[in-house]
């Protein structure tokens, strides 16, 4: 079952692109469409059978590398981290699917578009059910190739091409670290199989390498160069620049690979290899940092891009910075949650800004629409879901014993799971939590402001664009509205009812040792996890460790536990106090009212004032330029590295190759040699002459020579 | 099978030949109005010849034993039994699989030349005794013979370049001469002085010669001088983008396909085992070389107007990983060496061969005439890029096998070399979609392409085996390490061996 899976979306993709033209567009979209959504239900099947299930297993297909002990299988490994990620992948790659039979309905070349959708839905597929890094790496590079095709889809656009060679190449440099990482791991550990691997992480935690003339811990430097992998392909600070550009490519794909997939494969990497991270405390709190950075870097870019798929794709950027801030504080399960959630909101945003594209004329920037809500109000109220569930709308009426329960759309749950935990971690020690705390907080304030802002500037007040655009404007037809429906019922419900299998009381069970249910970060031992953190049964028994103290990790945590009941905020944001089992109410309360305000800020500026925020950005100002040019990271790549190869090129092919070498030696050479002949000769000699000649004078001296300074022979 | 039938190698080496003597003797006897049907003729003959072949190499592969370390199918003639010369013919895992793919590529340069319209019957004859040289170096175990195998193999190539070249053609051969003279002196010195002190040529003798250090050293180096000039390295590499770019389609597959693997096979039948304790000594100033060649030289085809030249450069930056794979000395590194050799073989010698397919049509190879091929073209795109993925080293493809297993080989000695090779997987996506983009998307907007035309049968025929090659090996590697692995582990152990003694 597995095995289809994976190589029916692959078989489906050479079908279409091989026979599309032959077996016409209809028949291939028929084939790639359906054996995709034959992946999903199986995949579904798979989900249930290996997390509540517990049937986790590795299928061992083919041999691919076999040279001493460097062994490389081709395999399809099943656990619940993967199962969540089939899920995940063969949902939204369905629904995409679907969408793009009404969104790519007039194009020419729908067969090639659907075998690219296909192939990197195979591509995808084979990276989570990795059994070892290389495998893993085969499919990180076949999603960037997929991403490098449909970037490109439209190739007749030079924008798009250069698009798409960005985001190769930018993926190229990550997958730099990421390549070495591997090395360095089959360096230390003797194997790149995952479960080698992990199992020998204790006996090398003090394994040191040299690298770049200082010595590091191996498995630091090996999480680092790992990480810097998944900062290419997640989109991070630094590595971030190919994101926003690849949203030339046709929307459907923006919302599959752009958004609920492949941008996901860094923090998958990140989860997947977390006994690596767990033991590398210096990498972690790189994670972190770049993670928090980044969540509120793209924040603020998004805050002033008008183009409605470019302000999606900061957003994207952002909440990726969540995920891996999560996992570098430890919290693989809240990561993994919101990985899971993001996917359908994310997603959802995607194909309603699709919608509006469709509908407005392709048209993109959003100063030239407004209130569409009339024209398309299916449109709208997707869009709106897809906004509350991103901007994380919710309430904790059950931790504060408002309600039995807490109500709120699926962002509410991961990313609120994730803020509060990085405030627990930071209370418990862990680096850089306190301040990731804050940075999330901050974003979230910006997520509400930009999303609203998205929304308002687009479906309401006046029309901005031309009156017969406007009249046009209509909503999707079934194609493409049934998967926003679909999506939009994930958005609403996806996390309320997994929370307590992802980070919840159940999360034990539902991950096994997929990756660590409950941890608070790299530092901290001990079994206080998202599950005490969210008061269950499990606080209970976890406050007697204040009397009992089992062991040193318990005995802080002890300690720790009695100031449970302190509200003193003060003392809570120095961290000096450690955390109880209930993050204060505060911090529980902080995203909600950050969210709000961000919201309050948006209605102030774009519905109250329309036009105010037009006003400032023609205004401009340093500050709207600087996040209007997106910091200016693009200019100063293009000048350091695009010139600088450019320069670095010329310099070694003119002056190198042409003006050193071939100037010195065989022009330099060839020009003595041919007017010392033309004078012997007088020209009548051939090539075959001089080289006959020449060989001979060397031979003969060469040999004299030998003969002279051996003598002894 | 043909564990008794000795002469198997010989005639398998000699077919082409016989092919080319069959050419040549309707052609010198033939009356001057039947020159036409000759050349029409002699390309069937050519094809015939090769393909004889390459089915022989395939059965030569079926019967070769895996498992077994030493010379398989060896054919011994005495000549001068007082001096220790001999015609010694034999294969083991590290040459077998080049006697494979330089006859599996030969019939394709044949097919693939349907452009040549001069002088046809001459120019067959040049790629058949071409074959047989390339195959006759790889097969010899004689000192002798293989020098007049690796010498002669210049004369075929000199003349195709000559003869059948672009418009600068004679100062490419003559380049290219004067580089491989420079390098084949000093090795003829060497081995003159390997004799003296060996007394005899016999490769398997030779090979269990101990040298004395001082005498290895500069033996080392005058091997050095011509294999790193077949390979190429930097940086005496300046002869082989004027050579391809001046060179005929199916002397360029040739050329990056089999000529360029000359030198790695040299290290590894010569240097390495021959002359471990040099070969140790000196693999530093090889792996500075291999890094200056993978970064410069790509950074040098990023700039690259000419495709065929790009391409050239791409090739000398992937035979960088090769010589620092093979330097490794480790399992990991030679094994990957070796399946790079290999790869790059299938993989140039098709982007090459796709070079070949616009230059039949439009007879330019600028850049920038080119532009929005794809519509015209769509076949030829997908191709092409394929194999551009390939070279870049795209899992899943021949070139990510080659290029993983020599950086994982060159870590285990020292993480900046594997570093600075790493770099060289980056340059290598910027030049390679650069080049694709400018070539095959956009609009077309030179009016002399609107009529181009999408591959033709025979440029399917060429393809697709290639194809197959290019993604069957980046999937199943076993297919070439399990053939390599007894020969690698065998040359690492001797290796080891060898330079642990020498350290007491």
């Amino acid at each position: 079952m597995a095995p289809i899976i994976v190589f029916g979306p692959l078989l489906a993709s050479a079908f279409a692109g091989l026979l599309g033209n032959h077996v016409g567009h209809r028949t291939a979209q028929i084939v790639t469409t359906a054996t995709v959504l034959l992946s999903f239900v199986l995949s579904v099947i798979v989900f249930f059978d290996v997390t509540y299930g517990g049937n986790a297993q590795t299928i061992h297909l083919a041999t691919w590398m076999s040279v001493g002990a460097f062994d490389v299988s081709w395999a399809i490994k099943l656990d619940s981290l993967s199962a969540v990620m089939l899920v995940v992948v063969t949902s939204v790659s369905s629904l995409v699917h679907i969408y793009s039979w009404g969104y790519m309905e007039h194009d020419p070349h729908r067969a090639r578009f659907f075998s690219y959708l296909s192939l990197f839905t195979f591509a995808m597929l084979s990276l989570v059910t990795a059994d070892n890094f290389l495998q893993l790496f085969f499919g990180w590079e076949g999603v960037g190739l997929a991403s490098y095709l449909l970037i490109g889809f439209w190739y007749k656009k030079k924008s798009a091409n250069d698009a798409a060679i960005k985001a190769f190449v930018t993926n190229r440099v990550g997958d730099f670290g990421f390549a070495l990482g591997i090395m360095a791991l089959f360096l230390v550990f003797g194997s790149v199989t995952f479960d080698d691997v992990f199992a020998a992480i204790p006996e090398h935690t003090d394994a040191v390498l040299a690298f770049a003339g200082m010595e590091f811990n191996a498995i630091e430097l090996i999480a680092f160069l790992l990480f810097i992998g998944a900062m290419g392909k997640s989109a991070q600070f630094f590595l971030h620049v190919w994101l926003p550009d690849a949203m030339e490519g046709p929307t459907p794909v923006s919302a599959l690979i752009h958004a609920a997939t492949m941008v996901t494969a860094g923090v998958f990497l990140v989860c997947r290899a977390f006994p690596i991270f767990e033991n590398a405390e210096a990498a972690s709190a790189f994670v972190t940092v770049i993670g928090a950075t980044t969540a509120l870097f793209a924040a603020t870019v998004g805050m002033a891009q008008n183009d409605i798929k470019r302000v999606v794709a900061y957003s994207t950027c952002s909440q990726l910075g969540y995920m891996f801030f999560a996992a570098g504080l430890g919290l693989y399960g809240a990561a993994m949650f919101h990985l899971f959630t993001h996917a359908f909101f994310k997603a959802l945003l995607f194909l309603g800004s699709g919608a509006v594209i469709h509908g407005v004329h392709d048209e993109q920037d959003m100063r030239k629409m407004g209130g569409l809500y009339k024209m398309m109000p299916m449109t709208w109220m997707m869009m709106l879901i897809g906004t509350v569930a991103l901007t994380g709308v919710g309430f904790s009426f059950g931790v504060l014993g408002l309600l039995p329960w807490d109500l709120g759309f699926a962002g509410f749950f991961s990313k609120d799971a994730i803020i509060e935990g990085a405030f627990m971690a930071g209370r418990e020690g862990v680096f850089f939590g306190i301040p990731a705390f804050w940075f999330g907080v901050v974003a979230a304030l910006l997520t509400s402001f930009y999303s609203w802002r998205l929304i308002f500037m687009t479906f309401h007040g006046k029309f901005r664009g031309p009156k017969e655009v406007y009249e046009h404007a209509h909503d999707p037809k079934f194609a493409m509205a049934m998967p926003l429906v679909v999506l939009a019922i994930g958005a609403i419900f996806a996390g309320g009812i997994f929370k307590k299998d992802f980070i919840g009381e159940n999360a034990g069970h539902f991950w096994h040792d997929a990756v660590p249910a409950a941890s608070h970060g790299p530092a901290v031992a001990g079994d206080h996890g998202e599950a005490a953190a969210y008061g269950d049964d499990h606080a209970e028994a976890d406050t007697h460790a204040a009397d009992d103290a089992h062991s040193p990790a318990d005995d802080d945590h002890g300690a720790e536990a009695a100031y449970a009941s302190s509200d003193d905020h003060a003392e809570a944001r120095e961290g000096d106090h450690g955390g109880g089992h209930h993050p204060p109410t505060w911090v529980l309360l902080s995203p909600f009212f950050a969210t709000l305000f961000g919201f309050g800020l948006a209605i102030w500026f774009y519905l109250i004032n329309e036009g105010m925020g037009a006003r400032i950005a023609a205004r401009g100002g340093p500050l709207h330029s600087f996040l209007y040019n997106k910091w200016y990271v693009d200019e100063i790549y293009h000048f350091v590295f695009v010139r600088g190869a450019k320069g670095l090129g010329d310099l070694f092919w003119k002056i190198g190759d042409v003006k050193l070498i071939d100037g010195l030696g065989p022009n330099g050479v060839a020009g003595t040699t041919l007017a010392a002949a033309r004078r012997l000769a007088k020209g009548q000699s051939g090539f075959l002459y001089h080289y006959a000649f020449v060989m001979l004078i060397g031979v003969l001296g060469f040999s004299v020579w030998i003969l002279v300074s051996q003598g002894g022979l | 099978m043909f564990g008794e039938f000795e002469a198997f190698l010989s005639i398998l080496t000699f077919v082409p030949a016989l092919g080319a003597l069959v050419i040549a003797i309707f052609r010198f006897t033939a009356r001057n109005e039947d020159q036409g049907l000759i050349d029409r003729n002699s390309r069937w003959v050519a094809w015939l010849a090769t393909m004889v072949t390459f089915g022989m190499s395939i059965l030569l592969l079926a019967n070769f034993d895996t498992e077994a370390t030493g010379f398989q199918f060896v054919h011994e003639v005495t000549w001068l039994e007082q001096i220790g010369l001999g015609y010694r013919m034999g294969v083991d895992g590290l040459s077998v699989l080049f006697v494979v793919l330089t006859a599996f590529l030969m019939p394709i340069c044949i097919m693939a030349s349907g452009a040549i319209k001069a002088r046809v019957a001459d120019y067959m004859i040049a790629f058949l005794l071409l074959e047989t040289m390339v195959i006759g170096v790889f097969c010899a175990l004689d000192l002798v013979v293989f020098y007049i195998f690796f010498e002669g193999g210049l004369i075929p190539m000199f003349i195709i370049i000559g003869v059948w070249g672009g418009q600068n053609r004679v100062y490419a051969a003559f380049k290219f001469f004067l580089y491989t003279l420079l390098g084949s002196v000093l090795m003829l010195v060497a081995m003159i002085a390997m004799f003296l002190q060996a007394g005899t040529t016999d490769v398997t003798v030779l090979l269990e010669t101990e040298f004395a250090r001082d005498a290895q050293m500069w033996m080392w180096l005058a091997f050095f001088a011509s294999f790193a000039v077949k390979m190429p390295m930097w940086p005496v590499h300046t002869w082989l983008p004027d050579a391809h770019v001046q060179a005929p389609t199916a002397g360029s597959v040739i050329l990056a396909g089999v000529l360029l693997k000359l030198g790695g096979y040299g290290f590894l039948r010569f240097s390495l085992p021959m002359f471990p304790e040099a070969s140790d000594y000196f693999a530093p100033m090889v792996f500075v070389l291999s890094i200056i060649a993978i970064i410069y030289t790509s950074l040098v085809a990023f700039r690259q107007t000419d495709i065929k030249k790009l391409i050239a450069y791409s090739s000398v930056a992937h035979m960088g990983f090769v010589t620092m794979g093979l330097f490794a000395m480790n399992e990991t590194g030679v094994q990957g060496a070796l399946y790079q050799m290999i790869s790059h073989g299938f993989i140039s010698g098709a982007l090459f061969l796709c070079v070949g397919v616009i230059y039949d049509r439009m007879h330019t190879r600028e850049i920038a005439f080119y532009g929005g091929l794809v519509h015209r073209m769509p076949v030829f795109a997908a191709i092409f890029g394929l194999f551009a993925m390939a070279n870049v080293g795209l899992p899943g493809t021949s070139g990510f096998v080659g290029e993983i297993m020599t950086m994982v080989g060159a870590f285990q000695v020292s993480w900046w070399i594997a570093t600075g090779a790493a770099v060289g997987v980056i340059l290598s996506a910027m030049y390679m979609l650069t080049v694709y983009r400018d070539v095959v998307f956009g609009e077309i907007t030179n009016p002399k392409l609107e009529n181009i035309t999408d591959l033709n049968r025979m440029e399917w025929l060429i393809f697709v085996p290639l194809v197959i090659g290019t993604l069957v090996l980046g999937v199943f590697s076993t297919l070439i390490t399990d053939v390599t692995a007894t020969a690698v582990n065998h040359l690492i152990s001797n290796y080891d061996a060898a330079l642990a003694a020498s350290a007491q």
